[in-house]
């Protein structure tokens, strides 16, 4: 189980949070514009790092608030946890990332 | 139960060669599905000039991590024509490969629990019966009968007010299995390369002509992917994405006891699956962690709350120990169907998407992904299942079928 830091409440057992998939994809700015495969990258394409990966988390039974955590998918630690809407911070992957040919902020720009 | 026996080990099983310098094809992953690839191709296409490269040892990864529930209760068509296929090959396959896997048709029941479990079960029955898969609907009493063990009590937190029952569906041996796909394998040429972990793949335009190993470099015409949680990451050393977020799922076993549990029984409402192995462990798994991982083991409150299930529904296991907990690496799609079929690298297939789901459908996977990669083109069965339909829209939305939710 993993200990969480709550921005708001400090740390806490996961069992209060709720996992919220990738962060940093940003809602398609022209939607109106976008082709079915735009669609598609943006309704079911994520990365799925092995490394140190940034996702979305809600502290469900706590303040109930969203934040972002940098955690790595092979061993779990924790590496950093910051408010949405900052920028992913720069910390050194501890595990053989692969990262992807398309922007971490998505598919769509 | 008790009257099987493990089957003993032949003498010879498969060579060890070393990596030729080019193959016709060349399979990435050992497991379950690379074999029965490989297998049918050699088979049913005559391509016997093949390898398949497996990172670690052959069938080391979720094939030695599943269940091993084999059944095709799947709600839409699409799903139902596959698992089905799956399963009227796993009933001939010990034969045909000679080899004892052990495969034991016991029935599989779903447990319903609330009034809309009962709903979407009889609908699924109807379902099954329309496409030619067997299914009935169990009432508590009935249930009982076939399960002694469990409480029909309805004063629990979780009562049983029912379950679908499909009486051709079962258990095999995952290893056994194995064995026997890489020993036919094996004799029909196949190299079978453990220890070679794939680094990269070599491409003429969007054309891929080799794969990049630990064991050098390997030239070949085709390349069919059958890594399962580590598909994404093949998919991107090869520059495509795969619309595949990877999780452990994590499973367990108690300790041997007399045979109590005589067929499946799984609860999709409370995430547990339970079946007792020939040799007498209660072989239980659990859901799967919410986050995305790589590490091959579960969250401890993941087992907790299955287990809390667990004793339950069945009073008596509250006095079993459990022996060992493991987890594996599933890769699960939106849709929590598989993804089978041509991917935008010319002469690179993807095999991957099964999510909890693999074991039981490795027959029909390797059937249909063989005809993929002799042809070129889809099989009439995985055609449902391209990476096109995350475009089109069609999807196969399986969520409720897939009894673990992902």
């Amino acid at each position: 189980m993993l200990l969480i830091s709550c921005p708001n409440c400090g740390p806490r057992d996961e069992t209060e949070f709720h996992y919220g998939g990738q962060a940093h994809v940003a809602y398609p700015e022209n939607p109106a514009e976008l082709t079915d495969r735009e669609w598609a990258e943006y309704l079911f394409y994520r990365d799925n790092t092995k490394g140190a990966f940034a996702e979305r988390w809600l502290h469900s039974t706590g303040c109930r608030q969203w934040f972002n955590m940098l955690r790595d998918t092979v061993t779990y630690d924790i590496q950093a946890i910051y408010p949405m809407g900052q920028l992913r911070p720069a910390t050194a992957p501890t595990a053989p990332s692969v990262t992807s040919p398309v922007s971490p902020e998505g598919a769509v720009k | 139960m008790t009257t099987e026996h493990l089957p003993e080990h032949p003498d010879f099983l498969w060579r060890n060669p070393d990596p030729k310098s080019s193959y016709d094809a060349v399979i990435v992953g050992g497991g379950g599905h690379g074999l029965a690839t490989a297998y049918y191709l050699a088979k049913n296409h005559g391509m016997t000039n093949i390898a398949i490269l497996e990172k670690g040892w052959l069938a080391g990864g979720n094939m030695a991590r599943n269940t091993t529930i084999i059944r095709s209760n799947y709600l839409w068509d699409e799903s139902a024509a596959i698992y089905e296929t799956a399963l009227k090959l796993w009933e001939i396959l010990p034969e045909e490969l000679d080899y004892d896997f052990l495969f034991s048709q016991r029935g599989v029941m779903n447990l319903a629990h609330t009034l809309g479990d009962v709903r979407e079960s009889i609908r699924r029955v109807g379902a099954n019966k329309l496409n030619g898969v067997d299914a009935e609907w169990l009432d508590p009493q009935q249930v009982k009968e076939l399960c002694p063990i469990l409480n029909i009590n309805d004063n629990i937190r979780y009562p049983v007010m029912g379950a679908t029952y499909q009486p051709r569906a079962g258990i095999a041996k995952h290893d056994h299995v194995a064995w026997a796909f890489a020993r036919k394998c094996d004799e029909l040429g196949v190299d079978i390369i453990q220890n070679c972990e794939v680094t990269g793949f070599l491409k003429e335009g969007n054309r891929v002509v080799g794969v990049k190993t630990t064991r050098g470099t390997i030239h070949t015409e085709k390349v069919g992917l059958c890594a399962a949680g580590h598909s994404s990451v093949l998919a991107e050393m090869a520059g495509f994405r795969l619309p595949i977020q990877s999780h452990p799922l994590q499973a367990l076993v108690s300790e041997l006891h007399e045979p109590v549990h005589p067929t499946v029984v799984m609860s999709n409402h409370v995430h547990v699956y339970v079946s007792q192995a020939h040799k007498g462990e209660l072989v239980m798994g659990a859901g799967v962690d919410s986050y995305n991982g790589y590490g091959q083991r579960g969250s401890f409150h993941v087992i907790e709350h299955q287990m809390a299930a667990a004793v339950e529904l069945f009073p008596i296991f509250a006095r079993a120990h459990v022996l060992r907990t493991w987890g594996g690496i599933v890769d699960t799609t939106l849709d929590a169907s598989p993804i089978v079929g041509t991917t935008p690298v010319e002469n690179m297939f993807v095999n991957c998407g099964w999510g909890t789901g693999g074991f039981k459908g490795t027959p029909a996977a390797g059937l249909t992904f063989a005809h993929t990669i002799a042809t070129g083109e889809p099989h009439t069965l995985n055609k449902p299942f391209s990476l096109e339909r995350f475009e089109t829209g069609a999807l196969i939305d399986e969520h409720g079928a897939a009894a673990v939710a992902h």
